[in-house]
């Protein structure tokens, strides 16, 4: 009964002035709105950035890598003695670069319960043979279906159909400045030649655009099979393993496992692009700071709003307080009044912030480098919502919380008497 | 007059009250005096002596003095805020020079606005009484109306409507005619003695109006913040 008194008070009161109300709430539906935008855009363009190399990285990449003994024979027949041994110009030994047993080991890594995947992978160097010019590349022999379940590979297929790449022997997707260098489109024939001097002919059946034009000018993909007749070797070469984990964040400690039961080099993709993750942290930070200052902001607003209502109020509040409402009844009015203000503006502002978001959504954004992308990228994170709204009501209890106890301290007598 | 069969509603004990500001001064030096049920008490006095500060005092609104009041029996030395309010709430209804209607809320709402308060009764009896009461006063056909929409008088009636809501044990007023023309003032000390006659209303009126006065059951006269006569 108490309570709804009180509130039907302050609603009377908030209506009593309620263009300076509706400032004030407009105020509160501003901020939110664009503390919900911000965020939205800026974590929709960080996720961009982070997807474009990160979706398509692998999260644990085990490979053998060609280098020196790390237990050199010096070392071992002098194991016990007092002096240092030196040794120079240590070369590596040429060794198979294909992972030894990958057909075990993939099986394996299937059967764990943190992998959400595995694609097996042959990187080689070729030249693609244009008229009497030699243009240095890499193809990469792939799984087609499991490099797409696991890597988004058709996002990047701009033109043909990569399913193509297993159906069609002999066939190759070109990165699309390769293919504007080598003047080649779909249906004609590419010549390579292996570093070893094997020489093959590839049915072009697609372009793929990754985004980044260095990688388009020299990358081509290709099955596994052909780019294993193209090396000339058997059905279980296999140069990388790409391991797509359940938890991202677990790709360092299943790296450093990976290597030493399976004997073989891993990198984990924290290790490998750090860069990526201290960018998209300082942009969320910059968005965060800038959506809270807006709010507080909004929150002064309301202050002065209700420090004005409190001086033009001060005869009801002392009559209030005359007929039997107590100093914690009044702190109780001016703190629904600024709660309403905050609760109503804050929902506008959510409102509002959905609307000019899925409205930037619609903005046509179309770059060379960015294929899959056709409008501006918006994360719709229900988090920023919450987090407003919650924000919004803070704000706007702190707004009201000075003025209100100043209302509620206010001694009636004073008022009256001063007639 | 004082009749000891009589319940005490209101008794005032050694109460004394300084201003500090700019000087030290004894607004106030001793008040002893005590009101019974169904009296009508008007206190006089020149200005600055000090009848408005004592009934402030009395009103629970003032709770800076020495010496003790009794609010039906109930010492109100030391209570908190919150339960001074209530007992403003509930036993006593004010009625000051200026009408202080909330311009927010129509007339009834603002008589119906301590009963509400008190939620002793439903928000419909509450309804039901205020009209009652704005029935005696006269003014039940402005019920309705907006307070800037009515006049001067009739706001101080309905004053005296919110004053009567709770079916107060006291009624206070400082100068509740000192704003009112001559045929205003006649009309609200009417009704002043009517609820003394007819419904055994307590009744404390502060005024410097001696016609007022000499009207009233019993004068209490204040002069240099003492009692000179009761």
């Amino acid at each position: 009964m108490n309570n709804k008194l009180i509130f039907q008070i302050a609603i009377s009161l908030l209506l009593a002035r309620w263009k300076q109300t509706l400032v004030a709430a407009i105020g509160v539906t501003f901020s939110i709105t664009m503390f919900v935008t911000l965020l939205s855009f800026m974590t929709g363009l960080n996720d961009l950035l982070d997807g474009l190399i990160l979706n398509r990285t692998a999260h644990v990449r085990l490979f053998k890598e060609l280098s020196i003994s790390k237990n050199q024979p010096t070392d071992l027949y002098y194991k016990n003695s007092k002096g240092h041994n030196f040794i120079r110009s240590v070369k590596p030994k040429n060794e198979r670069l294909d992972i030894t047993n990958s057909g075990a080991i993939i099986s394996t890594l299937q059967k764990d319960a943190r992998v959400l995947g595995v694609a097996p992978k042959i990187t080689a160097q070729v030249f693609y043979n244009v008229g009497s010019i030699d243009l240095t590349g890499v193809i990469n022999g792939i799984e087609p279906l499991e490099e797409n379940r696991l890597f988004k590979f058709n996002d990047y297929v701009t033109s043909g159909n990569f399913l193509d790449l297993k159906n069609i022997p002999n066939s190759v997707i070109l990165g699309k400045g390769l293919a504007e260098k080598m003047m080649v489109s779909i249906g004609d024939v590419v010549q390579v030649t292996t570093s070893k001097g094997e020489r093959l002919s590839l049915k072009v059946v697609g372009f793929f655009q990754s985004g980044l034009q260095d990688i388009d000018k020299v990358q081509s993909y290709a099955s596994i099979k052909t780019t294993q007749k193209l090396l000339g070797a058997s059905a279980n070469y296999i140069t990388d393993i790409q391991v797509k984990l359940k938890d991202i964040l677990g790709a360092p400690v299943a790296a450093k496992e990976f290597e030493s039961f399976y004997e073989v080099d891993a990198i984990d993709i924290q290790t490998a692009n750090s860069q990526f993750e201290t960018g998209s942290s300082v942009r969320s930070l910059i968005s965060y700071a800038v959506g809270i200052t807006l709010l507080i902001v909004a929150g002064f607003g309301i202050y002065n709003i209700l420090n004005m209502m409190i001086y033009e109020k001060m005869d009801s509040i002392a009559i209030l307080k005359a007929v039997g409402f107590s100093g914690a009844d009044v702190n109780k009015i001016f703190i629904s009044i600024a709660l309403s203000i905050g609760i109503f503006g804050g929902a506008m502002g959510l409102l509002g912030g959905l609307g000019l978001s899925s409205l930037i959504d619609q903005i046509p954004f179309n770059t060379d480098s960015l294929p899959t992308v056709k409008t501006y990228p918006i994360n719709y994170n229900p988090n920023f919502y919450i987090i407003g709204g919650i924000f919004s009501i803070i704000t706007t209890y702190f707004a009201g919380y000075f003025p209100a106890r100043k209302a509620s301290s206010i001694d009636p007598v004073i008022i009256i008497r001063g007639k | 007059m004082e009749n000891k069969n009589q319940k005490k509603v209101l008794e005032s004990l050694n109460v004394t009250k300084y201003f500090h500001d700019p000087v030290t001064i004894k607004i106030l030096n001793n008040i002893n005096f005590s009101l019974y049920e169904s009296e009508f008490v008007s206190i006089i006095g020149k200005s600055g002596c000090g009848k408005s500060t004592l009934l402030y005092i009395l009103s629970t609104m003032d709770t800076d003095y020495e010496g003790d009041i009794a609010i039906d029996g109930v010492s109100m030395k030391g209570k908190s805020e919150k339960i001074l309010a209530q007992v403003r709430n509930e036993k006593i209804g004010f009625v000051f020079q200026f009408h202080y209607l909330l311009n927010e809320f129509s007339v009834l709402k603002n008589v119906m606005l301590p009963g509400l308060k008190l939620g002793k009764y439903s928000e419909k009896e509450i309804e039901h009484k205020a009209y009652e009461k704005l029935k005696i006063l006269g003014i039940e056909n402005e019920a309705l109306k907006m307070p800037n929409q009515l006049s001067g008088g009739q706001k101080q009636r309905v004053a005296i409507a919110r004053a009567l809501i709770n079916d107060p044990l006291l009624i206070m007023g400082d100068e509740p005619t000192g704003n009112l023309d001559k045929k205003n003032s006649q009309i609200v000390f009417d009704i002043f003695q009517e609820l003394a006659q007819e419904f055994k209303q307590t009744l404390l009126i502060v005024t410097h109006d001696n016609e007022f006065a000499a009207r009233t059951t019993r004068i209490i006269e204040m002069e240099d913040g003492q009692i000179i006569r009761m």
